[in-house]
């Protein structure tokens, strides 16, 4: 065990180290000796070739979702990304309609940027995931209406790893000739992605989730049929006007560089991250009171995300220090609020509360995969040593029927 | 080895900066908003860069709000700022960059009277335009520090001292001015302020609002809670990080950075000067110690231009946000320079990696030129 680099990195869908290769490119366009220009600048070398080194980018996240480089708008991430699919298409559609339709279990990203949506006076219908975390086609088709102008349904849910159908969901939408927006920052580079085949108009996307920088997004915007926007971030009509600001040279050949490599090694990689994520789920199964959030079926290969009952959340966070895991997404886990997707899935507080998500990826080991198993092992047993409602449950008390005192 | 001489478009990374970044792009690859080890230590680094920022320009790193560059800082200081507000009239100066321009614009269609304040022939703000058009219906003003074209200097801070019994909020883009010249965010009296790294030897992709805490601002970009949830979205550390080891450089460097521009500047102006049909603009009042920008009569700005660029030559006609419509700069025209003259418009900018031959490169490229004829340029 003493190669294992402790804490061990299980926490791969809040953020991806950077893969050298990225960063071999991206270091070619800082400095003096590099591609360091303004790709803006049309007056010079420079700026040309930093220029160019965008649009070689803009080519690499084309292909690996099967677009045209013309339709990817880079943006400064998927919450940018997010944000500019949703009010964009809201503002410059709001003749048609003012109603959107996106699930409970979507990133805050969306969300929250829906609640806002609401105080300027839009409807927003929040769908209600299956147990499975899968959206029933039958009550999205049930939610839309003639004033319905866009449906917003994450690819790959960040918390539990649920792949939704969303070129089933495309059909339904086009067919109502209601835009779809999907939030693929979480299945870039882990599941298939055909743009030419899937009906989706807007896909946001993110590069620190796949082994790229941070700071740099996407936004797929279809052109055939086209789908116009109002821009969110205005200036000097950079990205033609649909993002405004200085392209980050250095940040979007590092965003291209990761989806090429992504687009090389996918199939490999998911295969061996699957066997690590399987061998992990083994170790635990057959713990008592252990339980799987979400479909087991429908789940990227790098996602477990596991309930241990009778065990809190935040102090099996603390107890396992040698790993680095989340109880949620990174952007809500400084809450102590239950996570808001496994509410929305029917899990009770006391399960949400219990739950512990390990994201597998790139450089994960075997190795770290047995001693993580170990380790969590001993973390829940302990714990539950010390918890009164452990006795109770294995002194076959059924809790749910305690009436609890207040003091 | 080619001359670069368009540092206000950006700058190239400083290697000092890029060895502060390395750390966050190789080894140190957490979320700050996780509870683990790896995001306890980005964010000690968010906070650290912050306190870097602030301290460049004398704010507190409470004021330091990032954001992805300039414009988003911009955007978030006009539409954030005014969004909740009932409409009623902003003010901005008639030589904004287009990101203050342009989203004061949209608010336009919210109801919103959006006035210019023009600028006299050296391009600095009007006295008597100010007067005339900021008024007690004015909810907000947003006045540059100093012109990315032309380089002037605008009197913010007596502006503000004007405006000091004033409800109004002042914004001021200092995109250009950071790492040039000292700037005071306290002392200028003003309530928001815009930053950029790239202009400084940081890194694209980060920038800042400074902005007083008492100022109720809406999100741009909704969802996550960064940055109090002023600016949502995972943070980008490396940038950020190099922003923060940028800053401390530039204020510690200030000084003689400031100096060798301003040498460079004066042994061009002494050059130009002597070049006949040759019109400097800018040149009466202060300007940034870097950046020189004038017109050749007869000489097509971009024509000239290419011709500089097979010369080995950078430069530009003025903002490189601007180089593709091929219109002649609003600046100039705001300062009541000829469209014709306008179109001519070469924009010098000096930065620390320059050296005095680069002058004399300059110099000796445009001599060539303007001792042959126009038409023989154009035709070759």
């Amino acid at each position: 065990m003493s190669d294992i680099k402790l804490p061990i990195y299980f926490d791969y869908s809040a953020t991806t180290p950077v893969d050298q290769r990225v960063a071999d490119a991206m270091i070619q366009c800082m400095t003096v000796d590099g591609n360091f220009g303004n790709p803006a600048s049309r007056s010079h070398a420079f700026g040309w070739n930093s220029e160019e080194a965008v649009e070689t980018a803009r080519g690499h996240v084309a292909a690996l979702i099967n677009a045209d480089p013309r339709e990817i708008v880079w943006t400064s991430g998927a919450t940018e990304s997010d944000n500019l699919a949703i009010k964009g298409v809201a503002h410059f559609y709001k003749k048609n309609g003012k109603h959107i339709i996106t699930c409970k279990t979507e990133h805050k990203a969306v969300l929250d940027t829906c609640r806002q949506l609401e105080r300027e006076g839009y409807e927003v219908t929040y769908l209600d995931p299956e147990p499975s975390g899968l959206i029933d086609h039958n009550k999205l088709k049930d939610a839309m209406r003639d004033d319905t102008i866009l449906v917003s349904i994450m690819h790959v849910n960040n918390e539990i790893g649920i792949i939704q159908d969303i070129a089933a969901i495309g059909e339904l939408c086009r067919e109502r000739k209601i835009i779809f927006h999907v939030d693929a920052a979480q299945s870039a580079g882990k599941v298939d992605i055909d743009l030419q085949q899937m009906k989706v108009d807007l896909m946001s996307f993110s590069a620190h989730k796949i082994y790229g920088p941070k700071g740099i997004g996407a936004l797929y915007v279809r052109r055939k049929p086209r789908i116009r926007l109002e821009a969110q971030i205005h200036g000097g009509g950079h990205e033609r006007g649909m993002r405004s600001g200085t392209l980050a040279t250095h940040q979007i050949v590092g965003m291209g560089e990761a989806f090429r490599i992504a687009k090389q090694e996918m199939q490999t990689e998911n295969d061996r991250i699957m066997k690590l994520r399987n061998r992990l789920w083994n170790g635990f199964k057959d713990m008592e009171e252990v339980y799987l959030n979400g479909d087991f079926e429908h789940r990227t290969a790098g996602n477990l995300n596991v309930s241990f009952n009778f065990v809190e959340g935040e102090s099996l966070i603390m107890a396992l220090k040698d790993i680095a895991v989340s109880s949620g997404s990174a952007c809500t886990s400084a809450s102590l609020e239950p996570s808001y997707v496994l509410r929305a899935l029917g899990r009770s507080d006391e399960l949400a509360h219990s739950s512990l998500r390990f994201t597998i990826g790139r450089y994960t080991t075997e190795a770290e995969i047995d001693y993580t198993i170990e380790l969590v092992k001993r973390a829940v047993n302990k714990l539950r040593d010390l918890s009164p409602l452990w006795d109770m449950f294995k002194e076959g008390i059924d809790l749910n029927s305690v009436e609890w005192a207040a003091h | 080895m080619p001359v670069y001489l368009d540092n206000n478009a950006t700058t190239a990374l400083d290697p000092r900066v890029l060895d502060a970044m390395l750390p966050f792009l190789k080894d140190i690859h957490g979320n700050p908003s996780s509870v683990h080890r790896y995001g306890r230590l980005t964010r000690n680094a968010v906070e650290h860069a912050r306190m870097q920022v602030a301290q460049l320009v004398a704010a507190s790193p409470e004021q330091v709000i990032f954001t992805s560059g300039g414009t988003e800082a911009n955007n978030l200081a006009i539409l954030g700022s005014l969004s909740n507000k009932q409409p009623s009239q902003l003010a901005i100066s008639a030589i904004e960059h287009a990101s203050v321009t342009e989203p004061a614009r949209t608010l336009t269609r919210q109801g919103w009277e959006l006035d210019y304040i023009n600028v006299d022939a050296d391009g600095r703000l009007d006295e008597d335009s100010f007067r005339s058009t900021v008024s007690d219906q004015t909810a907000l003003l947003s006045v540059m520090l100093a012109n990315n074209e032309t380089g002037s200097l605008q009197p913010v801070q007596e502006l503000a001292q004007q405006l000091a019994d004033k409800q109004l909020l002042f914004h001021s883009d200092a995109s250009q001015v950071a790492g040039k010249l000292a700037i005071n965010f306290t002392d200028l009296g003003i309530d928001m302020m815009t930053l950029s790294s790239h202009k400084f030897y940081g890194p694209q992709g980060a920038g800042a609002l400074i902005a007083k805490r008492s100022i109720e601002l809406e999100p741009v970009i909704h969802g996550g809670g960064q940055e109090r949830g002023l600016r949502n979205g995972t943070e980008n550390i490396p940038a950020i990080v190099g922003f923060g080891a940028a800053a401390e450089l530039a204020r510690l460097e200030l000084e003689q950075n400031s100096q060798h521009s301003e040498i460079l500047k004066q042994q061009l102006l002494s050059e130009l000067n002597r070049i006949q049909g040759l019109t400097l603009f800018s040149q009466l009042h202060e300007s940034l110690p870097n950046t020189i920008q004038f017109a050749l009569e007869n000489f097509d700005g971009e024509a000239l231009l290419m011709y500089l660029d097979k010369q080995g030559i950078a430069v530009s006609s003025g903002s490189a946000c601007h180089s593709q419509a091929g219109a002649p700069s609003h600046v100039l025209l705001a300062m009541g320079v000829s469209p014709e003259l306008a179109k001519n418009a070469i924009r010098v900018s000096f930065g620390k990696n320059n050296q005095t031959d680069d002058v004399s490169v300059f110099i000796k490229a445009l001599k060539e030129i303007t001792l042959s004829s126009p038409q023989s340029m154009c035709a070759g």
